[in-house]
């Protein structure tokens, strides 16, 4: 039986906390009366996961037949996975998606279908390279489909590849992938990381266009999201529930797999950030000085392709199958029973410590706008009830935030970055007056296509992400991050974290309340 | 009187070239420069005053000469030794103001008739810059015979002399020839199709005169993009014109931005701005110039480029022209933009760069003066102006003996 999440509050025999910073980590002793959020343990993984996929798919949740019952000879069908943004770090293989397409592909098999497409459902992220599509099915699929061009990667820039079903009653448009809309059967093979992932979202987002993306990745509907992590009061998934059920009244039959994992994120080497910091023991703390002091000599480049290389050996918990809104209210209550940690009001200032990787940068640079995103988007965003942060108070996010990008990925960041962000920082600004130049840029739209490029929109959508926080907040402050990269993003920087809570005094007031959310592994704040 | 002289030593002109190599301006400690007395110039012939200098700048011209790394190119268009400084304001004998207009052409040699150039008022283009009853020089600073700024006396013919309005500060007045090349550089293209995008590359004195040129006199540039290395820079050039400023390594982005271009591998733009005004003169910033421009498009060189190596199969491929743009004559105003009333006259490229200077506000663009007997300073200074957050830095010989008296008897 894992232990629940913990909010420990510091006295004088606390020890340092551990708090992460990009690609190394920094000890923190916080002032006696702060709180220290900790996640739960892991839950404990299926101990035969094929046979709970296989038993997921002969009995499936809510009005749907059993999946050999929908297979038959002749069929047009199409499997649609996530892609790299999931799940994170990259988990050891085999990978769920590897798991669960395997046992789809062998019952299709058995049925006699020969017409199967696979393809990545990436929206308008990057485009995966062979070697992490690889990873992600495995060999025995990859090898299959890839060769023969049955392995295809959604492109949101394809007009022929995409068809428009119509407009919810809200006057949105649904326009999803061509293949996937007018296949027998659409099977999704998902991964929920978090509870914002999967239900609807999965096609109504993962198969769409730019066209149909706008219509709930803007700044408002990012504004009245309260918070992804809780649908009942999100209005992004909101809107793609609309959108979902538009799809399956227009004829698509989606069959949804939805698998969760435990947060045994991270492998024993780095054993230490698994545990809370009292309970080390020699090992753990012999492990922490050897990497951090190893950190501290190495090479930033060197440290990221160290860290990008992790594999997590986080499980697989749950995995159901069927109708999408039965099977994803499974797969949301099995997400919080992992993550969701009890917490008692919010305080004047949060500290944020950020890890090396993000949704978006995974074998890549994490910029100084995904850095915000990460901090102001996911981390902000990790709670249900109300943000760890009272209206008004302070976040401290620690990470380097070099003024740094990799511009295979994102080519479309570094011109946000130079241009848009160094005019405004309103995200209602900068969605009014720069938006549609990127997002029709052809150029972007060419590397997007062609290359491995994110959209020539996506950071738009990363700002955007920050719209809550920055609305809520009253001051962002970023420890050890570059001061020019800090300072283009609007916020202040510090550094060290004494500095930034005494800066955080002059927007706050003295002696704030102060909550270290101790993360990843990923949890989710249940604020009462 | 006082000035600084620079003389022709071989050995001296190596020493300057080495040490400026370790660091720009370094040519003022250990090259052919230095302060000393020397008698005031004679008047050569009848239309020629004396003027005293009261302010006269440092130029890129200036500190390239400075520390051996002018073209020899040069070699005989001067006349050695010389007294620099040809950015002047200074005082007649009658106490009215004027500032300098350089260049020694046909009219300032005695050399009667004119040449074509000069005869059309393209005076900066004269033929007879070695000729006539002076010896070769192409501007004053360059003469040994005319004296220059960076003495407290100089002699001009009558042709080269503009009158100060009372208005004119006399910060305001030293900035009116490099204003004077940048409007003339800027003006070029006029006439032709409208232009969506222009780039300026470099924002130091000619830079950001340009960019004030090309804000109030070019209407048919939609777009402009200036090229700012350093903090000042980018805030002056925000304040001169409504216009996009960015670093150096930003310059290809911005410009693919705009122009809505695709990339090649080798970070050529497809297409690009149809107008890039190089105001730094340096094989790198020539490369940034042709790496966008559009095909068929211009790049004009208001820098002293000096030897340069760039690659030019662009150039061929993409059919790019390239034209210089040297000092000030006479404007031709026509094309669209222009004034009706405007369009009908000629008119000197000066008179309009004192419109420029005042309307612009370009005395802001001085930022340092130094006396002659800091000239080291100065020099180092000028050469280090964008790093320590300067733009023009010049001489400032109001406190000579000559104008001290003066103060006393008024």
């Amino acid at each position: 039986m894992s232990r629940p999440g913990f909010v420990l509050e510091v006295d004088r025999s606390t020890p340092p906390t551990l708090c992460w910073h990009g690609e190394g980590f920094r000890l923190l002793r916080l002032p006696e009366g702060s709180r220290i959020l900790y996640p739960p343990e892991p839950v404990e993984a299926l101990k035969d996961p094929d046979e709970a996929i296989r038993q997921a798919l002969l009995n499936p949740e809510g009005d749907m037949a059993p999946l050999p019952a929908l297979l038959r000879a002749g069929m047009r069908l199409t499997i649609a996975f996530d892609d790299i943004s999931l799940p994170l770090p990259p988990m050891e293989r085999p990978d769920n998606r590897q798991r669960v397409i395997e046992a789809v592909l062998d019952l299709a098999a058995e049925a006699g279908v020969d017409d199967v497409v696979l393809i990545c459902a990436l929206a308008l992220h990057r485009r995966m390279t062979p070697a992490e599509l690889r990873h992600a099915l495995g060999d025995r699929i990859y090898d299959a489909f890839a060769p023969h061009g049955l392995l295809l990667q959604h492109d949101a820039e394809d007009p022929a590849a995409l068809v428009h079903l119509g407009q919810t009653d809200h006057g949105e448009d649904v326009e999803i992938n061509r293949r996937a809309a007018e296949s027998d059967l659409l099977v999704y093979v998902n991964i929920n990381l978090v509870a914002m992932d999967g239900g609807h979202k999965s096609v109504a987002t993962g198969l769409a266009s730019y066209n149909s993306l706008r219509h709930h990745h803007n700044v408002k509907t990012m504004q009245h999201s309260r918070s992804f992590m809780d649908q009942t009061r999100s209005e992004l998934h909101t809107s793609n529930w609309r959108m979902g059920r538009l799809i399956a009244a227009s004829g698509v039959k989606v069959f949804q797999i939805e698998t969760t994992l435990n947060t045994d994120t991270f492998p024993s080497a780095f054993g230490f950030l698994q545990k809370r910091e009292w309970e080390w023991g020699s090992r753990d703390r012999a492990s922490f000085l050897a990497v951090s002091k190893t950190l501290e000599r190495t090479p930033d480049r060197l440290a990221r392709s160290i860290f990008q290389s992790i594999k997590s050996p986080h499980k697989m918990s749950s995995v159901q199958a069927g109708e999408v809104e039965a099977v994803h209210a499974i797969t949301t209550d099995n997400v919080y029973r992992q993550q969701l940690v009890d917490v008692d009001g919010q305080t004047d200032v949060v500290i944020f410590g950020l890890p090396y990787i993000c949704p978006y940068n995974v074998n890549s640079i994490m910029n100084p706008i995904l850095v915000a995103c990460l901090g102001l988007g996911y981390f902000f965003n990790l709670y249900r009830g109300k943000p760890l942060v009272r209206p008004g108070g302070v976040l401290i996010l620690s990470h380097p935030t070099p003024w740094a990008f990799n511009p295979v990925h994102h080519p479309s960041y570094i011109d946000f970055f130079e241009e848009v962000l160094a005019d405004t920082t309103d995200p209602v600004e900068i969605e009014k007056t720069y938006e549609e130049r990127f997002a029709t840029d052809d150029w972007y739209r060419h590397l997007y296509r062609t290359s491995y490029a994110y959209h020539g929109v996506h950071p738009f959508y990363m700002w955007y992400w920050c719209a809550h926080a920055l609305d809520h907040v009253a001051g962002v402050i970023i420890v050890g991050g570059d001061t020019k990269a800090v300072h283009r993003m609007g916020f202040k920087r510090a550094s060290t974290m004494r500095d930034a809570l005494e800066m955080a005094e002059d927007i706050v007031g003295r002696d704030p309340s102060i909550t270290h959310f101790h993360c990843p592994p990923m949890m989710i704040a249940d604020v009462h | 009187m006082k000035a600084l002289l620079f003389e022709r030593s071989l050995p001296k002109f190596a020493a300057a070239r080495v040490a400026s190599e370790w660091r720009s301006g370094s040519g003022a400690r250990v090259g052919p420069l230095r302060l000393t007395d020397v008698d005031e110039p004679g008047l050569p012939a009848p239309g020629w005053r004396r003027v005293r200098p009261r302010l006269s700048g440092i130029c890129g011209s200036d500190l390239a000469t400075i520390d051996g790394r002018a073209s020899r190119y040069f070699e005989p268009l001067v006349s050695f030794p010389f007294v620099p400084g040809h950015e002047v304001v200074g005082e007649l004998d009658d106490g009215a103001r004027v500032v300098l207009e350089p260049v020694l052409r046909c009219a300032a040699r005695g050399i009667d008739p004119p040449c074509p150039a000069c005869a059309q008022g393209q005076t900066n283009r004269c033929r007879n810059l070695a000729f006539g009853h002076l010896k070769p020089g192409l501007q004053t600073g360059y003469c040994s015979l005319t004296g220059g700024g960076w003495g407290t006396a100089l002699v001009a013919h009558d042709s080269q002399l503009h009158t100060v309005p009372d208005s004119f500060s006399d910060r305001a007045a030293v900035m009116v020839e490099p204003a004077a090349c940048a409007l003339h550089g800027a003006l070029i293209g006029r006439g032709t199709a409208g232009h969506d995008t222009a780039v300026v590359i470099g924002a130091g004195t000619l830079g950001l005169c340009t960019v004030a040129a090309l804000s109030r006199w070019r209407p048919d540039i939609a777009s402009l993009v200036v090229v700012a290395k350093h903090a000042e820079q980018r805030r002056l050039a925000h304040d001169l014109a409504d216009c996009t400023v960015v670093e150096p390594g930003e310059l290809a982005r911005a410009v693919r931005r705009r122009t809505g271009s695709l990339v090649l591998d080798s970070g050529q733009l497809t297409g690009g701005a149809s107008l890039v005004f190089d105001c730094v003169g340096t094989s790198q910033s020539l490369a940034s110039a042709l790496a966008v421009v559009e095909p068929g498009g211009t790049v004009v060189l208001l820098g002293m480029p000096g030897e340069v190596k760039v690659d030019l199969t662009g150039l061929w491929q993409r059919e790019v022209s390239i034209t210089g743009a040297y000092a000030y004559g006479t404007e031709l105003m026509v094309g669209p933009g222009t004034g009706t009333d405007a369009a009908a006259l000629p008119r000197r490229t000066f008179d309009l760069s004192f419109d420029l200077v005042a309307d612009a506000g370009l005395e802001r663009l001085v930022s340092a003066l130094y006396p002659l007997s800091r000239y080291r300073e100065a020099i180092q200074h000028a050469a280090a102006a964008g790093r320590r957050g300067a733009i023009k830095v010049a001489f400032d010989l109001r406190s000579t003996k000559k104008f001290r008296t003066k103060e006393i008897h008024s």
